[in-house]
């Protein structure tokens, strides 16, 4: 397969996956903003930081609230992680590789994009911005099932799962930052009210609910959620579970050993961190995350360097 | 019931391919006239939005830009096919391998002894001027001597029923891919038709290229690597160039895929590591394909492919250079070209052409601009061109002026009155121009004709403008079997 083809399906899967997890963290953290009225514009504004996008954010905007923020995040092309721009990206990944891919992915990842740049076009209308959520994480997912169930089971099937899954375990970490931000009261005072409730917020954002209550049979508590979310084996966004099936598609890709060892570091990461004293300590949490996403980049530039190799960094060359 | 009344249609004064007058189908098109007036209007209307229908459904596209906007557009085709006699068809398949392998001859000699400029057939001076020829392809010897490996031909037919050829693509012809495409939306519309077993089939071609390529692998060896090289996908043929390197099994690759190593191998970047490539399919021009050669500017070649290739360590197809020899100047001397090179008379006439470099042939065209159709000599997709008699004062003014100022690169030629074949209209049938491109395949050992070919057809009444991007439309090219019956079985009546 060539190199070109394989990454442009590894990013496709990428804007996909971030596309659909964007609207995941915009939606548990709308949801948490309106039972934290007073502390709203704090909130949205790590919501950019959280995103990674700052310098991009106050290039084009002056100030952080709720209508700025959610039209970056959902609708800004001028921003490659919003919504649309994933979604644009993505679209634009296929196009060139068309052929290798099952007709109705194109046309799923065409009509998606066309009928989210329909509901919004420029700005944010915040009415029917839980429709557009929907539509968003609900075309993903059909396309997560399009491509499980009619793409073969060649080098294509697994970039685009490689793709995902590194994309899936960066933004998981993301969503759990969302807890150690400053977007809620320090104080264990103020916050004891709404405990229970934001980390409920955590876990739905992630679909997590109902698989963390049939586990945990315990009233939702932080550190249960924390290492559940880092730790458990079955669930599919989970970050251990999400890092392994990481590692068990890279396996079967030749030459994998570099970037095989880069995923095994990270598990390595997390087995030593005592994962459920971390959602007691917003600042840890947030150094933790913060090393855990240095962790994905050298993955995606192990990726990078094995199979999407420019001219200047060679390959072997392969014998006839 | 209205039906189609071939009575009725009116192609007097014309030569229509499928009729030889009014009401009396030619024997090899007998079945299918037959067919369409057997069945109502409605019917035939059917057929045509089930051929809309399969095309999007296929996917069968082509590129045009608008406003600076890239549109995909659903392939125009006409469901009424073009067809052409066995008898007829083997004579122009002859006439075709002769030229091309003239063609070959001539490149070649070109560039290296140039026995034909210094033996007088050729002049010097029109070489020196060529646009198309490459300095940096001098003392090449590609393998087999062949340089136009896929040549794409155009054809057409004057009112007396002579074929003649009216230019040779030998740089990257492209419309194979609708040729195909046309026969299976046929062959999805109109089923009953194939049954009789005498259209030829046309579904051999990607093997057969295939096997050309192959067969050019500077390594001998049983499976080289081939790849189409493509410009990507704004280039309005990438249709054709995914459809081919589909069909051919072999990968489709951009520029930015492929590298030349310091051993001036050419490789292409795989997730298995670098994978040596023999031939090159290159869908890119000339002037593209190598930024250190030709436009440094170039995104879309490959650094030092050209110094692979003048090392013989990859071919290219078609190689650099090829073009010098599908001038519509050089096409002038195409006649001599054969006597030249093969001792013989060629077999498909050239169309009469005055070359407005010679003085008495261009104060001929400039007292005749009104009768004439004057094409610039490097130009294609019908740009750039004064069809006389249906040209303005202005127009004719503005081309004398272009004319006198760079006589060598204009050539005229008398209009044609172009043949004509039954296309459906909105609401009737209507005699409409068309020609036929033919692809020739050229390994040095075996030289391949299709089966026909792409027809084009003007669909606007009257014109004889046939390219696609400019309202042009297209029709599938059925080679019926003539041998043994002297008619053919008319069917459903």
């Amino acid at each position: 397969m060539l190199s070109r083809v394989a990454e442009n399906l590894y990013w496709m899967a990428r804007y996909l996956e971030r596309a659909e997890d964007t609207a995941r963290l915009v939606r548990v953290s709308r949801h948490l903003m309106l039972d934290f009225p007073g502390t709203a514009t704090l909130g949205w504004s790590s919501l950019i930081s959280i995103s990674g996008a700052d310098e991009i954010f106050d290039e084009y905007y002056t100030e952080r609230d709720a209508a700025n923020v959610l039209t970056f995040l959902c609708a800004d092309r001028r921003y490659s992680g919003s919504i649309l721009g994933a979604l644009a990206a993505a679209r634009e990944n296929l196009r060139t590789t068309r052929e290798v891919m099952p007709r109705e992915v194109w046309e799923e990842v065409n009509r998606l994009f066309l009928e989210c740049s329909e509901i919004f076009s420029g700005t944010i209308d915040l009415r029917r911005l839980d429709d557009f959520l929907r539509v968003v994480i609900r075309g993903c997912q059909a396309l997560t099932g399009m491509l499980d169930g009619s793409l073969s089971d060649t080098p294509a099937r697994t970039f685009c799962a490689v793709g995902g899954y590194l994309e899936r375990a960066d933004m998981i970490t993301r969503i759990l930052d969302v807890r150690s931000a400053n977007l809620l009261p320090r104080t264990p005072d103020d916050l004891t009210p709404f405990e229970n409730l934001q980390w409920m917020s955590v876990l739905k954002s992630l679909s997590a609910y109902q698989m963390y209550r049939q586990q945990v049979r315990l009233r939702v508590r932080g550190p249960d959620v924390v290492r559940f979310i880092l730790l458990n084996p079955q669930f599919p966004r989970a970050l251990y579970r999400c890092l392994n099936n990481l590692h068990r598609k890279l396996y079967t890709l030749p030459r994998a050993t570099l970037a095989c060892q880069r995923v095994t570091e990270l598990l390595g990461m997390l087995a030593t961190e005592d994962a459920a004293s971390l959602a007691d300590s917003p600042d840890r949490l947030h150094a933790f995350v913060d090393e855990l996403q240095l962790g994905f980049s050298r993955v995606h530039e192990a990726i990078q360097g094995t199979w999407f190799a420019g001219v200047d960094s060679p390959a072997p060359v392969v014998a006839d | 019931m209205p039906k189609i009344d071939w009575n009725e249609y009116a192609c007097e004064g014309l030569y229509d391919e499928l009729l030889a007058s009014a009401g009396k189908p030619r024997p090899a098109a007998q079945a299918v006239c037959d067919y369409l007036s057997s069945i109502s209007t409605q019917e035939v209307r059917d057929l045509k939005t089930a051929a809309e229908v399969a095309i999007q459904v296929m996917g069968i596209t082509f590129t045009v830009y608008s406003d600076g906007d890239m549109i995909d557009r659903a392939w125009p085709f006409d469901i009424m096919p073009r067809i052409i006699p066995s008898h007829e068809w083997a004579h122009v398949e002859a006439g075709l391998k002769q030229r091309v392998k003239a063609l070959n001859l001539f490149i070649d000699d070109l560039y290296n002894e140039q026995r034909i400029i210094k033996d007088g057939v050729f002049p010097a001076e029109l070489l020196e001027q060529s646009v198309n020829f490459r300095q940096q392809c001098v003392g090449i010897r590609p393998p087999g001597g062949i340089w136009a490996h896929i040549c794409g031909s155009d054809l057409v037919r004057d009112k007396d029923g002579t074929i003649y050829v009216l230019e040779d693509n030998l740089r990257i012809p492209s419309g194979v891919s609708y040729m195909l495409e046309n026969r299976n939306v046929s062959k999805r519309v109109m089923p009953e038709l194939f049954q009789t077993g005498r259209i030829l089939p046309v579904d051999d071609y990607p093997a057969q290229l295939y096997d050309m390529l192959a067969a050019m692998s500077p390594r001998q060896i049983s499976e080289p690597n081939i790849v189409v090289l493509t410009p990507g996908i704004y280039n309005s043929a990438y249709y054709e160039h995914a459809f081919l390197a589909q069909q051919m099994g072999v990968d489709l690759v951009e520029g930015s895929d492929l590298i030349v190593g310091s051993d001036d191998c050419v490789y292409m970047r795989t997730i298995d590591g670098l994978v040596h490539v023999d031939v090159i399919y290159r869908r890119v021009d000339d002037l593209f394909i190598d930024p250190e050669v030709f436009n440094p500017e170039s995104a879309l070649g490959v650094p030092g492919v050209m110094r692979a290739w003048r090392k013989g360590n990859v071919t290219l197809c078609n190689a650099p250079g090829a073009g010098v020899a599908d001038d519509k100047v050089v096409y002038a001397y195409v006649p001599e070209i054969i006597r030249y090179y093969l001792d013989a008379d060629p077999i498909l006439p050239n169309v009469p052409s005055y070359l407005c470099m010679r003085e008495d042939d261009r104060n001929y065209v400039l007292a005749n601009l009104d009768k004439l159709v004057v094409k610039p000599a490097n130009e294609s997709g019908g740009y750039g061109m004064l069809i006389g008699p249906h040209s303005s004062a202005e127009e004719q003014a503005k081309f004398a002026e272009l004319i006198k100022a760079n006589p060598r690169n204009y050539m005229a030629q008398p209009t044609l009155s172009l043949s004509v074949t039954p296309t459906l209209t909105d609401d009737a049938v209507e005699p409409r121009h068309v020609d036929l491109r033919p692809f020739i395949l050229s390994s040095g050992t075996d030289t391949y004709v299709t089966t026909g070919g792409l027809t084009r057809v003007a669909l606007v009444k009257g014109s004889l403008v046939v390219n696609s991007s400019q309202g042009g439309g297209s029709k599938d090219t059925w080679i019926v079997d003539t041998s043994g019956q002297g008619q053919v079985q008319g069917q459903g009546s």
